[in-house]
């Protein structure tokens, strides 16, 4: 009787969690967007970071080329990786058969969009007012946040991810000079690994 | 310990209704197809726990069109809920006293 209690209890507990979360998110989308992430890194470093010399707490003159090429790339990049996001966890619905744009969903897009929109906005003002070390930490942190917040809305293992990207974020503070690199392991390097265990654990 | 044992509800005795109060629980509705996903359940079979759980009116549901296909909304009452809350209770109790 006590077992078939515990496994009752431990049903519903299950079943509350798979009603209640966005499953359809896997490995081949954070994979993906690290991917992404790596290539837009590297575009910022070379068409941006390179030519600006040692970066300090202190604003730069913004010229035009700097501000465009910026925005553009990373623009691009986000756009990029939403596209290749949507693209793989649609196909993971289409297979657990899902519908994509369900309750669960809604409820991840808005969780994860309120501190992602207001990181964007923060950082649109820091890039104007010249501040553009400041934009690597603060990215990090923002998306840290935005993971964290999301991960009540699906696969637990997100929330872990958003904390490492925090604590990743918070460090750059310190070495602003090395900012697009702790972007490139947190936006890069980190998705890629969660997605390549999210895939392991999957399968195994 | 005899009380206890009157809280537990018969009508979650049965697997596929506790499935059905669980995720309704926790969710504002769901549809017929993402219930049916979730237990992994035929058509009947879900209908027909569906149809006791309405009986003592522990659920309700909305008949609504979906890109002219009919969609049924489930949401649990407040009855429905707080017997599930009492059902729970009783089993985390009875687990305690051992």
């Amino acid at each position: 009787m006590e077992e078939q209690y515990k496994s009752d209890l431990k049903e519903i507990k299950d079943m509350m969690n798979r009603s209640s979360r966005f499953i359809s998110l896997n490995g081949a989308s954070g994979i993906s967007v690290g991917v992404i992430a790596l290539v837009g890194a590297y575009l910022a470093y070379a068409n941006v970071f390179k030519q600006l010399g040692e970066l300090n707490l202190k604003p730069i003159e913004i010229t035009r080329p700097i501000f465009s090429n910026l925005l553009l790339i990373a623009l691009m990049t986000l756009i990029i990786a939403i596209i290749s996001a949507v693209f793989f966890t649609t196909r993971e619905s289409k297979k657990l058969n899902q519908d994509i744009w369900d309750i669960q969903t809604k409820r991840l897009v808005i969780n994860l969009s309120i501190p992602l929109v207001t990181g964007g906005l923060v950082c649109l003002f820091f890039l104007l007012k010249g501040y553009i070390a400041l934009l690597t930490p603060l990215t990090l942190i923002f998306h840290g946040l935005a993971l964290v917040n999301a991960s009540q809305y699906t696969l637990k293992a997100i929330r872990g991810l958003g904390i490492l990207i925090i604590i990743l974020g918070i460090l750059a503070l310190f070495f602003l000079n090395y900012g697009i690199w702790f972007w490139a392991v947190g936006f890069g390097l980190l998705h890629i690994l969660y997605g390549l265990m999210m895939q392991f654990r999957i399968k195994s | 310990m005899r009380e206890l044992l009157n809280d537990l509800d018969k009508a979650f005795e049965n697997k596929v209704r506790m499935g059905i109060m669980s995720a309704l629980y926790v969710n504002e509705y769901l549809d017929f197809s993402t219930l049916k996903n979730l237990l992994g359940v035929t058509d009947g079979n879900l209908a027909s726990h569906l149809k006791a759980l309405e009986k003592r009116e522990y659920l309700v549901f909305k008949k609504e069109f979906l890109n002219r296909k009919p969609n049924t909304k489930y949401y649990a009452t407040k009855t429905g809920k707080d017997a599930f809350k009492k059902h729970i209770g009783a089993i985390e109790k009875l687990l305690n006293n051992k």
